[in-house]
């Protein structure tokens, strides 16, 4: 299996790759079209800041490309919110694949501290096509990820909507996982959720065509 | 709900960690990248790797290090142990760490606290600071414990907090090592006063101190080094009895 990990200015994507080697996967590492049109798999991962990231996918033709791509896509934390219409980080337009705009989290209590970090659950949300057997959060244990602790870093957040997986509680409910079509999301790090976030990635590895 | 974090922190020099372990069980007792993995294995939230190395070489090989951790290891880690400018953390960043931590360097110099903050973001900014508390209050320390400042703790964490860094690694001077209990106290002043996370450390002897640095010190998460090294603490032990006294901790 070939799997394509988005190239772009955004931080610690190597730890995506490293997730993937323990996995027995090599990725590559690309903003060439061809090869991640070609890719059985394409990740789209990192931290970073929203405008930033969209002004190098847009110098590099991604913008266009990344919503075009017909295999499975997984975003990752700010890759989630860059598959969305518009970003309030940098105020900037998105890639548009799903119907929500990103928000930027305001404390309501002084406990509630920005960036939301640290270990949270997920609750599945939606109808069965958000989060279908043999989809990203289907579990063998404990059902369609209900309960599962995921690792979260992030002070933007894209609001529940018709494309929302699943749900976590941070101040209000937002989208912890998203899916549409060929597109899946999420706004954790599987990449360093332990066993848990193992298990979402090669959920997506193992997504039927 | 945000779960409390448990972090077993592992201090390491010339490539080995420093203080003993009595885990049997690990083929190669003072390797951290071999402890960090049983570690995470037992359900620990993070890790803290703290370079005590003085020599350059040392410095290298903790550089070699942090790569096979990440490389190994999928759950958030921290580095810290001479961290002094922006390239320091540009290298362990690199190297695949997570978070650096910085100490006194950001006590001699804050504006790198702003430097960090703005090129590599909050999240990757943790500033520990080693206070101890006489007559005079809550005094901040250089140089692992060793010189004393003028600057008084809780003033100094606020303008941690005003200058960008993502959270505050607190470690009482008084309560370190004398395993009698968290700073409870000062912890739930800084609770009040910041608006980032802290991280207790400094007197965790039994699991009942963990329960009340989180219900009283109302801390976001308790890094603790030998009462995990030394097995008195088992990680998932400690996490049954914090979620049987109403913590919510990741199991």
């Amino acid at each position: 299996m070939k799997v394509a990990v988005v190239k772009y200015n955004a931080g610690n994507i190597f730890s995506v790759i490293h997730a993937l080697q323990r996995m027995g996967v090599e990725p590559v590492l690309t903003d060439s079209a061809e090869e991640l049109r070609s890719a059985d798999r394409v990740i789209f991962p990192g931290q970073g800041e929203a405008s930033g990231a969209m002004h190098y996918l847009r110098e590099h033709g991604l913008d266009t490309l990344i919503p075009s791509l017909k295999q499975p896509v997984l975003g990752i934390c700010i890759g989630q919110q860059l598959m969305c219409r518009h970003s309030e980080e940098g105020d900037v337009d998105c890639l548009g694949i799903f119907n929500a705009d990103v928000k930027r989290f305001i404390p309501v209590r002084h406990q509630d501290k920005i960036p939301h970090m640290g270990w949270n659950t997920i609750q599945a949300y939606g109808s069965p096509k958000n989060s279908p057997k043999g989809g990203l959060l289907s579990f063998p244990y404990g059902g369609d990820g209900e309960g599962q602790f995921v690792y979260f870093v992030h002070s933007y957040y894209v609001p529940i909507c018709e494309h929302t997986a699943a749900v976590t509680e941070y101040i209000h409910p937002f989208s912890s996982a998203m899916h549409k079509d060929n597109f899946y999301a999420t706004q954790f790090h599987p990449e360093k959720s332990g066993e848990v976030g193992q298990h979402i990635l090669k959920n997506f590895l193992e997504i039927e065509c | 709900m945000l779960a409390k974090r448990i972090i077993p922190c592992l201090d390491v020099k010339d490539g080995q960690t420093v203080k003993g372990t009595n885990f049997l069980q690990l083929r190669q007792a003072g390797d951290p990248v071999e402890l960090g993995k049983l570690y995470s294995r037992q359900g620990a939230d993070e890790l803290v790797f703290l370079d005590i190395t003085a020599s350059h070489e040392g410095r290298k090989t903790f550089t070699d290090m942090v790569q096979k951790v990440a490389a190994q290891i999928d759950i958030p880690f921290t580095v810290g142990g001479g961290i002094s400018e922006l390239s320091d953390v540009e290298r362990m960043l690199s190297a695949g760490a997570d978070k650096i931590s910085v100490n006194s360097a950001a006590l001699r110099r804050p504006e790198l606290i702003d430097e960090i903050v703005s090129r590599f973001g909050s999240q990757v900014c943790v500033v520990a600071i080693d206070a101890k508390q006489d007559e005079k209050g809550w005094t901040c320390y250089l140089n692992g414990g060793r010189i004393p400042t003028e600057r008084n703790l809780f003033e100094w964490a606020k303008e941690v907090n005003d200058r960008g860094a993502g959270e505050i690694l607190f470690t009482s001077m008084n309560h370190d090592g004398v395993k009698q209990g968290f700073a409870c106290d000062a912890l739930s002043q800084l609770a009040s006063l910041l608006t980032i996370p802290v991280i207790a450390s400094g007197g965790a002897g039994q699991m009942e101190d963990f329960r009340d640095v989180f219900a009283k010190g109302h801390a976001d998460a308790a890094l603790a080094a030998s009462v995990f090294h030394f097995g008195q603490i088992s990680i998932p032990e400690l996490k049954e009895y914090l979620r049987k006294e109403n913590i919510n901790v990741r199991v």
